[in-house]
């Protein structure tokens, strides 16, 4: 394949650079970096389209932070989060230490296990929507028919759907961590588990001296990013329940969500975001300087 | 020491009970986590006629779910995904060639301050900056294009990831410099050396980054529910609300347009599996 030169003027070479990080520079500016500034420059007013907008000092943040629907959404989604990061990497431990090693059947297996973090989250929202159906018909249901338990109302019980929300992520989320789990489990030196075994360490002990710390560092990885994906949960949410039963399983998102495009409160949806930024940020930071004090 | 191939060290052990309760323990891991997945695929097949009757067995194989599906615009809906994640990969892949070529082989007053600003923006996602997002697209900044309703409006966002300029840049640094030198003493100009000394080298890293955007974009929700006026904006993933809610439909359209949404980052996916993989881990210590 001959590529045509395609010349550009020779620019002083201070520029180059410039000219190459243009294009994500620009789309960076327009849809991350402006938003960002917009977010903190609604959340001080009180938006009205057409007619301008009116400064109002921190009177959003005010409603935000003593708002009783927003206090039931922020606990809502730290529950998600937490329940969701935790049974996600027990359960990824679980698999990534059954499916271990190299042999063909284990790829296969592997790769079926893995196959609910590839498909869109629209598609394994409906899909559990089918199997949740309640009722003693339902497939769920059919199920847990088999074992004498009881059938449950899933979605549609205030007791039952914020757990039946955080299984359909753990579900989704167990493979991924398993996978990154895999890979720190290959980092981990073979000749200390023979140590180990000379020295007379059992099967259980060797996992708790030797395997578990060996994976530390991938665990302060995968619930860092749990935690995060965990504060800006929206569309399995929305998709499930939409914040219902009687907004049991409302959660940050999908309030701000509603406020901002169903109920056109601009302003108090901004300082909504922003303190869920600043969550995030915060929570970036504390692990990344963390991890910094950890290493050295 | 075959023995300590892993973790648990089972591959050794030779307790006649223990080789066909792994099976079994397999067989379940394959059922909790890909049996939904394969009895929707299945169901899409089927005659459906109740929420109820997802099958992995159906009595007869019809075609009947995916000839309603089409007369509900699924198609149309199907060729708006393709097209948003055609072009948005495409432009994606351009602009995260491009940005990592200068990140990790130019030396700039500015470089480190550029890099924070990207990795700054994976704090920025999608789903945190919706409501000023829903504002910028409808006016963007300096151009003052309206965005919402558009296709455009799906796509331009998404031509700049942080994760895939990261990666590539990464990769981009390995790669020795003397290459370079050499294309430059022979007359090349930058974006030639990009793309023909670069550039072929990069090709693990692009399958990486190819994989990662594709399935990104496809399982994009939030951006096309912002951008989107109706439903001929609508994509895949988006439309399965409005099909699942029409009470004409029975569950069928939505069995046969999910099978849809959910083919295509499935086979990608298995078409690049280890690249998948490589990108999964390398992400994840970065990220």
């Amino acid at each position: 394949m001959t590529v045509r030169a395609v010349r550009f003027p020779r620019l002083r070479g201070g520029l180059t650079p410039w000219l190459f990080l243009l294009p994500a520079l620009l789309i960076f500016a327009a849809f991350k970096f402006v938003p960002a500034v917009r977010a903190i420059e609604m959340s001080f007013h009180e938006v009205r389209p057409y007619l301008g907008d009116r400064w109002v000092g921190t009177d959003n943040y005010g409603t935000v932070l003593s708002d009783a629907d927003f206090g039931a959404a922020v606990w809502h989604t730290v529950v998600l989060a937490v329940g969701q990061t935790a049974g996600s990497i027990l359960l990824g431990l679980v698999l990534a230490l059954l499916l271990e090693g190299t042999a063909r059947h284990l790829w296969f297996i592997r790769t079926a296990v893995f196959l609910p973090t590839v498909v869109a989250v629209a598609v394994v929202a409906e899909v559990w929507r089918i199997l949740y159906f309640p009722g003693a018909e339902g497939i769920l249901n059919s199920v847990f028919g088999w074992f004498g338990l009881g059938p449950s109302d899933f979605l549609n019980s205030r007791d039952s759907s914020l757990s039946s929300i955080m299984a359909v992520g753990i579900w989704r989320g167990a493979p991924y961590d398993m996978m990154i789990i895999l890979a720190g489990l290959a980092g981990v030196d073979r000749s200390l588990y023979e140590a180990s075994a000379i020295d007379g360490a059992g099967r259980w002990r060797r996992l708790w001296h030797v395997t578990f710390p060996g994976l530390r560092p991938v665990f302060v990885i995968l619930l860092t990013l749990a935690a995060i994906r965990g504060l800006r949960v929206f569309t399995e949410v929305f998709l499930l329940t939409n914040g219902d039963p009687q907004g049991s399983t409302e959660v940050l998102m999908t309030l701000i969500y509603k406020l901002g495009l169903e109920r056109h409160d601009l302003g108090t949806a901004a300082a909504g975001s922003i303190v869920l930024l600043l969550a995030t940020v915060t929570l970036t930071l504390a692990v990344r300087a963390r991890r910094k004090v950890g290493t050295t | 020491m075959r023995q300590f191939d892993t973790a648990l060290g089972f591959a050794g052990s030779r307790h006649p009970l223990l080789r066909p309760l792994r099976w079994l323990v397999y067989l379940l891991l394959v059922a909790v986590f890909g049996g939904p997945l394969l009895a929707l695929m299945v169901s899409a097949f089927s005659p459906v006629a109740s929420p109820t009757s997802l099958t992995l067995w159906p009595e007869h194989v019809t075609m009947d779910n995916f000839a309603r599906a089409v007369d509900r615009g699924v198609l149309g809906y199907l060729l708006n995904s393709f097209i948003v994640v055609g072009f948005g990969l495409l432009l994606q892949i351009a602009v995260s060639v491009s940005a990592a070529y200068a990140l990790s082989r130019k030396k700039f007053p500015g470089l480190r301050l550029v890099y924070l600003l990207i990795l700054s923006t994976m704090m920025l996602p999608e789903e945190i900056l919706a409501i000023p997002l829903s504002v910028v697209l409808a006016d963007v900044p300096v151009v003052h294009v309206n965005l919402v309703g558009t296709l455009a409006g799906m796509i331009i966002p998404v031509a700049a990831w942080g994760f895939s300029i990261l990666v590539m840049a990464e990769f981009m640094r390995e790669i020795p410099i003397e290459l370079e030198e050499a294309a430059r003493i022979d007359g090349a100009g930058e974006f030639r050396i990009l793309t023909t000394i670069v550039l072929p080298l990069c090709r693990p890293a692009l399958g990486v980054i190819g994989i990662f955007g594709f399935v990104m974009i496809w399982d994009q929700y939030m951006l096309p529910l912002l951008v989107a006026q109706d439903s001929a904006q609508f994509t895949l993933p988006l439309a399965l609300r409005t099909l699942r809610s029409d009470p004409e439909v029975g569950l069928g359209v939505l069995l046969a347009a999910s099978l849809l949404a959910l083919l295509p980052s499935v086979l990608a996916f298995l078409a690049m599996q280890r690249q998948f993989m490589k990108g999964l881990t390398s992400g994840a210590v970065k990220g």
